[in-house]
């Protein structure tokens, strides 16, 4: 469970987020979409902290993550992330960057981390690929690979940042398949997208967010068919 | 014209090669050395500490914005001043050159971390990586693979530097060149020589550097 309280961030003079407060719940989907700049990654980057929170709280099963006395590490262990542009390693092969984290982070053998490893890079449909490179793989294969690298580390809730935003449209289903699976098998997943028809199949709940605040939030079905912010309705009209 | 005299190339070699073991022996230490210097104080320089940062930023400023022949004379002759023991030229060299070239190497260093994409650095901590774990094993090998041709110039560099050691008389190639014109009053074979034993150095480290960067690029 994620709990967000009175959240906010500035970049120097420009506050990006002005207060957001919400609950996410466990093995829910929530879903994030808002114009570009509103300040939707932001707010997932502040959930495991890749940005410093300037004021607020945020709360994953109740360990907060503003207190300095806090393990970071710790909690980004339990806190995948899914990034646009991948991010993966690539000096490392495909088996190398999935088995990289649990051997360092959580002291797996090699041997045990690649017996965990396999069974992912087959659900991500990557199996044959495990001892190739990044540079050699498409941008869908990429970030399936960097969805089992986050998975590799048993976490308790999956952030992903526009994950296919960076991708060629005929690519974007597979990654969407992998992330559908997930969702049925009851991951929390807290999703930043562009993707309206993921948003309305597999979202629990939707989020727009527009200059910083949630302007509206609700099942897909009121959000999409029945829009209730007048800058809600601007945003659906030109995005769907 | 004596260019022509066989003998003189004949007999200055033996001296030339005896030089050149030092040279390369002074090159190669005090550039492994400088390296793991430049790799200490380039990784200071990224620190947010302002302290660390500091200490780096003097050292590598003062090294940069002074020549190396004072530097040398400054380690042989001035530092036994203070010390009270008196360092050997070898030694003295070879401390010379890692200084020098610690300097160099650690804004090397700090240019090839820093061109890591931060995506990078994101991903390692993403994944609960500690700041050290993300630059042990994300950041720092993909710097190392951008740091090797700046690497070798450096390491052509420091090489040439040698040469101006022989004002301390340490018995490098051009000192040993210089020996035999004084003894000889032949000037022309002798210096040509120590230029050739340069390059035969020099040249294919040019070389191999120049196919790795292209390999590099492809990539």
């Amino acid at each position: 469970m994620i709990e967000v309280k009175d959240l906010r961030k500035s970049f120097g003079e420009t506050e990006v987020l002005k207060g957001l407060s919400t609950t996410i719940y466990e093995k829910e989907v929530v879903c994030v979409i808002g114009p570009s700049g509103s300040g939707k990654s932001t707010f997932l980057r502040c959930l495991n902290l890749l940005e410093e929170v300037t004021s607020g709280h945020v709360l994953i099963d109740g360990t907060d993550l503003t207190d300095s006395s806090t393990d970071i590490n710790d909690i980004r262990s339990k806190v995948g992330m899914v990034f646009q542009h991948f991010n993966l390693f690539p000096h490392m092969s495909v088996l190398q960057n999935v088995t990289i984290a649990p051997q360092k982070v959580k002291g797996l053998s090699k041997q045990e981390a690649e017996d965990a490893a396999l069974p992912l890079l087959e659900k991500v449909g990557l199996a044959d690929k495990a001892n190739t490179y990044p540079t050699s793989l498409s941008g869908g294969q990429k970030q399936r690979v960097a969805i089992a690298r986050a998975l590799a580390m048993n976490p308790n809730v999956m952030l992903f940042d526009e994950p296919t935003s960076a991708l060629d449209p005929e690519l974007v289903g597979d990654v969407l398949e992998v992330m559908k699976d997930l969702a049925h098998e009851g991951m929390t997943m807290v999703v930043v997208t562009h993707e309206m028809g993921f948003a309305k199949e597999v979202g629990d709940r939707v989020f727009f967010i527009d200059e910083g605040i949630f302007m509206e939030e609700g099942s897909p079905e009121q959000l999409f068919d029945d829009p209730q912010h007048e800058r809600t309705q601007s945003f659906l009209s030109k995005v769907l | 014209m004596y260019i022509f005299s066989v003998n003189h190339y004949i007999e200055v070699l033996p001296l030339l090669l005896e030089g050149l073991q030092f040279t390369l022996l002074i090159t190669f230490v005090g550039v492994f050395l400088g390296f793991v210097l430049g790799a200490i104080f380039g990784l200071m320089r990224i620190s947010k500490n302002k302290i660390v940062y500091g200490i780096a930023t003097v050292y590598i400023e003062v090294v940069r914005g002074t020549p190396l022949l004072a530097q040398i004379f400054f380690i042989y002759f001035g530092l036994p001043d203070l010390l009270g023991v008196s360092l050997d030229k070898l030694t003295a060299s070879i401390l010379a050159i890692a200084l020098n070239a610690g300097a160099y190497i650690a804004e090397i260093v700090r240019g090839s971390v820093e061109s890591v994409e931060d995506g990078q650095r994101e991903a390692g901590r993403s994944l609960g990586l500690s700041s050290s774990q993300t630059m042990r094993y994300i950041i720092w090998p993909q710097a190392l693979k951008r740091m090797i041709p700046p690497l070798g110039n450096q390491f052509i560099i420091s090489l040439k530097d040698t040469s101006l050691f022989s004002a301390i008389a340490v018995t490098d190639i051009l000192y040993q060149g210089r020996q035999y014109a004084s003894g000889t009053f032949t000037y022309f074979e002798p210096y040509l020589m120590v230029c050739a034993m340069y390059l035969i150095i020099t040249i294919p480290s040019m070389v191999i550097l120049r196919r790795y960067e292209r390999r590099l690029e492809k990539k």
